[in-house]
């Protein structure tokens, strides 16, 4: 499995993400950079988190059109893997139209940094199919994860199952309480909450790990079947 | 333009004059003006600093080992004048500021922590200068990506307009990467990375060095701007070009400039420097001397061998920073500026950067040390027990930092909130590190000396509370104004009380920083050294938080037991009597380090299963504190509380809990080492029962967590 790892000037996740990803087995994780435009080698897409650029104007919407991201359309165009955007990596993929809706300030208007209970709304995804928990403790830390669409949107996104993750108590005012969707063809996911920084004991209790593991299972999976084919 | 003009004074010019033995011209007059003022000579504390504190380095910022290869470098900085006027702003530019000093040591910052001190909480002020600050801390810190993983909060009418922001920061160095600010090699090349410099902050030095008054808010345009993106990606291109050889030292950019770091660096290499300034990247049409003493953030400074600059180059543009080659070493021992090819300034550097030192006659300060008689008056135990737990100084500050990114980085292993100190992972294994800052101008307002001690000694118990055995200090010290002989007595006495109690707990001080002149009109605040600390954690898997979570488990105090009386100084005799008093308590100083190691040695045994130390409010405020995370209560079962039982501060105590399985080992350890302890009950199920009041967990949690939110009436 290869996992390449988006950063922009301003991430600041791309490190803890790569740890993540390194404590599985046979693994090759790689950072690439902001100005990267040619067509992908990799299996999974990672757009950390961060404030790409700064994020002065609205979190997202300078790093929609970085030259990486057109990188990023071609890659999802040509199906050859999955994407996966946490945090600001969220913002971005709504900012780019990738993903439906848009992340706005938080109710209180602050920033909020805490663990959080995420219930797993659907299991039967590619980063999911390995959680055996109904509730997962995922930290936030975001001024803006006040996920927001037309009503058309949420009611296709709650119909189609595409609603992935969903807050216990809602700390940002969240549509739905909604804590992460992913596309119609269920290759993009896009969560607020931060997995990564739950994959080891002792920073909490684990349970970040299982969307790490069901991607990589999930990946496994497809290489083996395309092997078989062979 | 007159000395009076730049804030000299007239001996310091004629001294000026006398040194170069000719007058100095306009451009030279502004460099002194900066070198000179307080803020980049440390003119009236240098000669105390050198004499009392003997392992101070003059590096950016300390460093102590933890083991063969990796240090830990940190440093606390305040930024008050600039805060006061420009909460947001100033205290973005504090953590700014200090990340910087971090960096330039080629260490990876890892944690930031902030002691703030505001003034009353019922002010509009004050709620003003919070919300300014804090969002100002949580904006700049989580956009670089450095976790704020501590803190403290105090409020105290003494500090109403000139509020304390001191910002703590720690890194991580490799041996092989560390590096100074020592420059050598004529003709080596002095590289500026970073932003591009703007009239923004010109004279911010000597800003800082004059009190606060009426028309200082109209110096709003001396308080610098922050911008966390560009410092993110500074943070990036240091560590990275600290990697390569031909860096031969590194500065950063804060009070003064381009003047301060280039003149440092070459003074402490024993060199001269010549600086091209038209070669530096402008903003905006500036003078040679705006250029010099210009303090832009963003900015560091590298001396990187001569012909091998293209590497440094290549990765400032990676990092889409500004970068420029602003000139060289020479080995004249001066400073000299040229202006599109003409000479400006050619000053001796020793002249310049070795600014004259002041010590005073210290004036004892007679004050009365008569104790006001005791008063037995009947007081409600369960009335002031809730008053403090309510206290904005005492209650939960998480209103505060979940708006700080403390997770960022993935090695925060205890959070704020859960224990005594954080604690950090350092390296990939087990290991780790606890950080604490504390400071308490009451105590030390009652004695600079014995309070200096007392606040050392609170973080030094903060960090053998979580099971880190402590390694190396750093100080803040933050009085008024030092032509004040009683202001520079306070500051006298505290430096001594720093060193003494160094002395006493056998650990190194690694450097530190001064802000005199935090007087507002004729107030000025009360002494108010801040300690950051760092030690050491073998294992972070067993390190101790505060919260019971065992019913049935035993609850002990250990220390010396109280006295009879609360003593001055206390929350209790502040927020209920309403003076603080002026007898600092006897304390055996020695005895207390004596707890320390004990409690050390049961933690290596794994005796506790939580343990705090007492502090603001007492005994029954920190049995609060243990019992409110996981909602546990708490049953009194010793000898009948009374109002100094519950109440007292003396420093040097703990509450701890511990299984009925070890209590017999605790027991026969403490008596061996002749170490003071008393049992005092037991973790119950939903009530704190104090005997003479008893009140529901969930009531005490509420009150708790929402006091600072509701008592500053905050959004």
């Amino acid at each position: 499995m290869k996992v390449g790892i988006v950063v922009f000037p301003g991430t600041n996740c791309d490190r803890d993400t790569f740890k993540a990803f390194s404590r599985l087995p046979e693994v090759e994780v790689e950072y690439v950079w902001h100005t990267f435009t040619e067509l992908f080698d990799y299996d999974l897409i990672v757009l950390p988190g961060g404030f790409s650029y700064g994020d002065y104007l609205r979190c997202g919407a300078l790093a929609r059109f970085s030259p990486v991201m057109s990188a990023v359309e071609k890659y999802i165009l040509s199906k050859k893997g999955y994407v996966l955007g946490i945090c600001n990596g969220f913002q971005i993929l709504t900012e780019a139209g990738l993903l439906p809706g848009a992340l706005s300030r938080n109710a209180n208007n602050r920033f909020i940094c805490e663990f959080c209970d995420i219930e797993i709304v659907n299991y039967n995804t590619p980063f999911t199919r390995m959680c055996e928990k109904r509730v997962l403790k995922l930290p936030i830390a975001h001024s803006d994860g006040n996920y927001c669409a037309d009503a058309s949107t949420i009611y296709e996104l709650e119909s189609e199952k595409r609603v992935i993750f969903r807050y216990v108590e809602n700390p940002n005012g969240s549509m739905n309480a909604i804590a992460g969707i992913m596309d119609e063809e269920f290759r993009i996911l896009g969560m607020m909450p931060h997995p990564e920084r739950n994959c080891d004991g002792v920073l909490g209790n684990g349970d970040g790990r299982c969307v790490f593991e069901s991607i990589y299972h999930e990946l496994s999976r497809e290489v083996s079947e395309r092997d078989g084919l062979r | 333009m007159d000395y009076d003009d730049v804030g000299l004074k007239k001996e310091e010019y004629d001294e000026i004059c006398r040194r170069l033995k000719r007058l100095p011209n306009d451009v030279e007059l502004l460099l002194f003006s900066a070198m000179w003022s307080e803020h980049c000579s440390y003119k009236h504390s240098k000669v105390l600093i050198k004499r009392y504190f003997k392992a101070n380095t003059e590096e950016n910022a300390g460093i102590v080992w933890i083991s063969d290869d990796i240090g830990i470098a940190f440093k606390v900085e305040s930024h008050n004048h600039p805060s006061a006027v420009e909460p947001f702003q100033g205290a973005a530019t504090g953590v700014g500021g200090i990340i910087r000093d971090i960096i330039a040591m080629g260490a990876r910052p890892i944690a930031i922590l902030d002691s703030l001190t505001f003034g009353s909480p019922k002010s509009r002020k004050t709620r003003y200068l919070l919300e300014g600050v804090v969002s100002g801390i949580s904006s700049y810190g989580n956009s670089i990506g450095v976790p704020t993983v501590g803190g403290e909060v105090r409020f105290d009418a003494s500090y109403e307009n000139n509020p304390l922001v001191n910002v703590m920061a720690v890194g991580i160095v490799n041996r092989s990467t560390i590096r100074t600010s020592r420059a050598k090699g004529v003709g080596n090349s002095l590289i500026l990375v970073g932003s591009k410099t703007g009239r923004d902050g010109i004279h911010g030095a000597s800003f800082a060095s004059r009190k606060l008054r009426e028309e200082s808010f109209e110096d709003r345009p001396s308080v610098q701007v922050g911008d966390p993106f560009t410092e993110k990606k500074l943070i990036e291109a240091t560590l990275e070009m600290c990697s390569l050889p031909q860096v031969i030292a590194v500065q950063d950019m804060g009070a003064a400039g381009i003047l301060s770091s280039s003149s440092e660096m070459a003074r402490k290499g024993g060199m001269g420097v010549d600086l091209f300034l038209e070669r530096v990247p402008l903003r905006e049409k500036m003078t040679p001397a705006e250029i010099m003493l210009s303090e832009s953030q963003e900015r560091m400074l590298f001396a990187v061998e001569k012909g091998k600059e293209k590497e440094i180059f290549e990765c400032a543009e990676k990092w889409e920073l500004d970068v420029a080659n602003i000139g060289m070493l020479t080995d004249t021992g001066n400073m000299r500026l040229f202006w599109e090819g003409k000479e400006v300034a050619d000053v001796p550097l020793d002249v310049l950067v070795d600014a004259p030192s002041y010590e005073k006659e210290i004036t004892s300060i007679s004050r009365s040390t008569l104790s006001l008689p005791i008063v037995n008056e009947p007081v409600n135990l369960e009335e002031v027990f809730l008053k403090l737990l309510s206290d904005p100084s005492v209650s939960s500050k998480k209103w505060i930092y979940t708006q700080y990114d403390y997770m960022v980085g993935t090695s925060t292993v205890v959070p704020p909130g859960d224990a005594d100190a954080a604690i950090m992972l350092v390296g990939d294994g087990l290991k780790g590190m606890g950080v604490t800052i504390d400071s308490n101008g009451r105590y030390c307002n009652i004695s600079p000396r014995e309070g200096a001690k007392a606040v050392l000694f609170e973080a030094y118990a903060n960090l053998v509370a979580s099971g880190c055995r402590p390694l190396g200090i750093t100080d803040g010290l933050n009085f008024g104004d030092p032509d004040d002989d009683r202001i520079y007595h306070q500051f006298s006495e505290t430096i001594r009380g720093i060193a003494e109690g160094c002395d006493i707990l056998n650990i190194p001080i690694t450097g530190g920083n001064v802000s005199f002149y935090n007087r507002y009109e004729e107030e000025s605040i009360l002494p108010t050294p801040v300690i950051g600390m760092v030690g050491e954690c073998p294992d972070v898997t067993r390190t101790v938080k505060f919260a019971f979570d065992t019913e049935g488990d035993k609850v002990y105090v250990v220390g010396e037991p109280v006295r009879g009386r609360v003593n001055s100084g206390s929350m209790y005799r502040k927020c209920v009597k309403g003076e603080v008093g002026n007898v600092f308590p006897d304390v055996d100083w020695y005895k207390i380090k004596e707890v320390f190691d004990f409690m050390l040695s049961c933690m290596e045994k794994d005796i506790f299963t939580a343990v705090h130390d007492v502090s603001d409010g007492g005994l029954a405020i920190a049995v609060a504190e243990c019992c409110i995370p996981a909602k546990m209560g708490f049953v009194w079962e010793g000898e009948q509380p009374n109002v100094n039982i519950l109440f007292e501060e003396i420093p040097g105590r703990f509450v701890v809990s511990i299984p009925n399985s070890k209590c017999k080992m605790f027991e026969r350890m403490a008596h061996e080492d002749e170490i003071p302890f008393e049992e005092i009950g037991s973790v119950g199920s939903t009530d704190a029962d104090f005997e003479v009041f008893k009140l529901p967990i969930p009531m005490l949690a509420k009150i708790y967590e929402n006091a600072l939110e509701e008592g500053l009436d905050l959004h």
